[in-house]
């Protein structure tokens, strides 16, 4: 046990603590003097940066999903130690949208109103309840690490006794709202332009989630292998790879083929504003991490692979600001650009992430709880420890 | 049963003299004044197209994208034709604002405790059975209220008698599957601002083919589901069962 210090200064806390101030104050402001006075949101233009950041939060969120599905649902079970570190992402990601959306609620203090009043016609209110109920099914997923902590180990007996059908419908959750989101836009055929419309959205906004699910994962343990301590073999590594490569592959022929089909291609003839978006969108972020990720080079190496998976990431949040912005944009007359406060909120938001997931993964048994203290309680939890990564 | 009401919008007969709009002021105890867009302020609004006026306003549709959309269903198609909002209900979203095909919902951005506000079909007056006010204040007839299918009888009657005056359609017949709203022009309305691309088949139509597919989703994949982890983890006790000296000498399983 370590004896109580102060926390280092260092320049991310620095970053992250007056991100934190800096969007406090901009949402207090929000509160206070409306949506009106602090956002660029208009009635030509009623979504913005926010629904833009939830998408995105959602989607790297969906590393939790796709690796429970791995781990626990097909048994794969070697990739049991990045288990934590994506329930941990996934489960402050989910907090985090539920938050910007209270935030980006015109009636916060009725937020709870989905509850009592439904509408099942509503794609919004199918996102509402399995956002909650995910994030339900998150916390009894989570609450494991929780109690392990603090050495309770008869109630992980019991939510071990019910975890598998709750892990089945955490992955249909997932799978339902992460389409649904794309199925927001279905009603907006008039609006949306056509490289990004499709009947297939929901379809789409799927494989991309498993896409930047994935590589969100990848990501982290690169990240977190550092100072000494492997959290994924690096032959693991490549294999998480080569399924991001896959859906990549099926992403760029269903987009594709869909665009064909309904004579999409004739707007890519042309330079525009939006083709301009949508180029930037598919070769950066689809194409090229697919080509990188085709080779065995730059899937066993940490550079190759940490360039790639950001490449990822970034397409995917190219891809979903463009269908939440820059699609309903009609440049040069009618665009959205979003307003300080907007921005300084998202960032705000982000860097409470961030702080989140290395404060509780400094204090909560997310990497090597099975090394110090095996639960002899818990025959589940199964004692496997990542081979000492190989000189790279 | 509640006989639907329309109002029928003769683009023709329009002079521009925004009588509707003072109309729809006073009945709704708006603030006087002329206003050129819908507004919080402004319900119903006229834009003008090279000498011609047209009347922008909720159109009332018989299979309305709010009411579909909005997740705490704060909107509600009375069998009489008004589409109504309930405040008291609305969480903010403005899926409705992004939803609608004909943009009206316009949003209190100003204040801390925002709505919606558009038109009303003058509901409290149909109600009664009294025409609504901006049909009740139009001089020439330009608006006219009445039942929806008497309107759209007497709007084919209209095109049929001077054939070489009006375009050969009604607006809002069959346009997102029929609105309470209901156009007839003499000159195409393309050129009037109008979206003539939205087909006739109601908006909602398009979420429901997606929505419709969640029972299945849920039923298949979490059999599926089920089933893949049943086949998996038979697979691990397999293994386990056997041990260092089982068949598979590839696996690694130590737990």
């Amino acid at each position: 046990m370590k004896s109580f210090t102060l926390p280092r200064i260092t320049v991310w806390r620095v970053i992250a603590t007056l991100l934190i101030v800096a969007g406090s104050i901009a949402a207090f402001l929000r509160f206070t003097q409306g949506l009106g006075a602090t956002t660029n949101l208009t009635d030509e233009f009623p979504w913005g940066l926010w629904i833009g950041f939830d998408f995105l939060g959602i989607g790297l969120a969906a590393a939790g999903f796709t690796i429970v599905a791995a781990v626990h649902l097909f048994h794969a079970k070697d990739y049991e130690p990045i288990v934590r570190p994506a329930l941990l992402t996934a489960f402050i990601g989910y907090l985090l949208v539920v938050l910007v959306l209270v935030i980006d609620l015109g009636r916060p203090d009725h937020f709870w109103h989905p509850l009592v009043m439904w509408n099942p016609h509503s794609v919004m209110f199918e996102i509402t309840w399995c956002v909650i109920l995910y994030t339900t099914v998150l916390s009894i997923e989570f609450a494991p690490i929780v109690l392990e902590k603090f050495n309770w180990h008869a109630p992980i007996k019991w939510i071990h006794t019910f975890s598998l059908p709750f892990m089945i419908l955490g992955v249909l959750l997932s799978t339902l709202h992460q389409s649904s989101f794309g199925s927001l836009y279905l009603i907006v055929p008039n609006r949306l332009h056509a490289l990004w419309y499709s009947p297939l959205l929901p379809v789409l906004f799927f494989i991309s989630c498993i896409a930047s699910g994935l590589s969100m994962v990848v990501l982290e343990t690169l990240i977190l292998s550092r100072n000494g301590r492997t959290l994924l073999p690096p032959t693991l590594r490549a294999n998480l790879a080569k399924i991001i490569a896959v859906a990549l592959a099926v992403y760029l022929v269903v987009r594709f083929q869909d665009l064909l089909s309904r004579g999409g291609l004739a707007d890519l003839t042309t330079l525009s504003y939006h083709s301009i978006a949508f180029y930037a969108e598919i070769v950066i972020g689809f194409i090229v991490p697919f080509i990188m990720l085709m080779f065995t080079q730059v899937r066993t190496s940490r550079r190759g692979l940490f360039i790639a998976t950001v490449m990822v990431l970034a397409g995917f949040a190219a891809n979903r600001m463009n269908t939440a912005i820059t699609g309903l944009e009609s440049w040069p007359n009618h665009t959205y650009f979003p307003s300080v406060g907007e921005v300084l909120i998202m960032l705000g938001i982000a860097a409470v992430g961030f702080s989140a997931f290395s404060i509780i993964a400094g204090y909560l048994p997310i990497f090597e709880a099975e090394a110090e203290n095996p639960a002899p309680n818990a025959p589940w939890i199964h004692h496997h420890f990542a081979s000492p990564e190989e000189a790279e | 049963m509640t006989e639907k009401k329309a109002l029928l919008i003769d683009v023709s007969l329009c002079v521009g003299c925004n009588a509707c709009q003072a109309g729809c002021k006073v009945e709704h105890k708006l603030p006087e004044g002329e206003e050129k867009h819908l507004s919080l302020t402004a319900f119903t609004a006229l834009s003008e197209h090279n000498g011609m006026f047209v009347r922008h306003m909720c159109q009332h549709c018989d299979v309305p994208t709010c009411v579909s959309v909005c997740p705490v269903g704060a909107f509600t198609k009375t069998p009489e034709g008004p589409v109504l909002y309930d405040a008291n209900k609305c969480i903010g979203c403005r899926y409705c604002m992004q939803a609608c095909p004909f943009h009206v919902p316009r949003y209190e951005w100003r204040s801390t405790k925002p709505g919606i506000q558009k038109c009303d079909f003058c509901a409290p007056r149909v109600s009664r059975g009294i025409q609504t006010a901006c049909a009740e204040s139009c001089p020439t007839g330009a608006t006219k209220f009445g039942g929806r299918d008497e309107l759209l009888l007497e709007a084919a009657g209209r095109i049929a008698a001077e054939p070489s005056k009006y375009v050969p359609k009604i607006y809002g017949k069959e346009d997102v599957g029929g609105t309470s709203m209901l156009y007839i022009s003499h000159v195409p309305f393309e050129q009037l601002g109008f979206d003539t691309r939205l087909g006739k088949t109601p908006m909602p139509l398009l979420t429901m083919s997606a929505l419709s597919k969640v029972p299945n989703v849920v039923s298949v994949g979490s059999v599926l589901l089920a089933g893949i982890w049943w086949i998996t983890n038979r697979r691990a006790e397999v293994q386990d069962h056997e041990g260092p000296h089982g068949s598979d000498s590839t696996t690694q399983k130590r737990d």
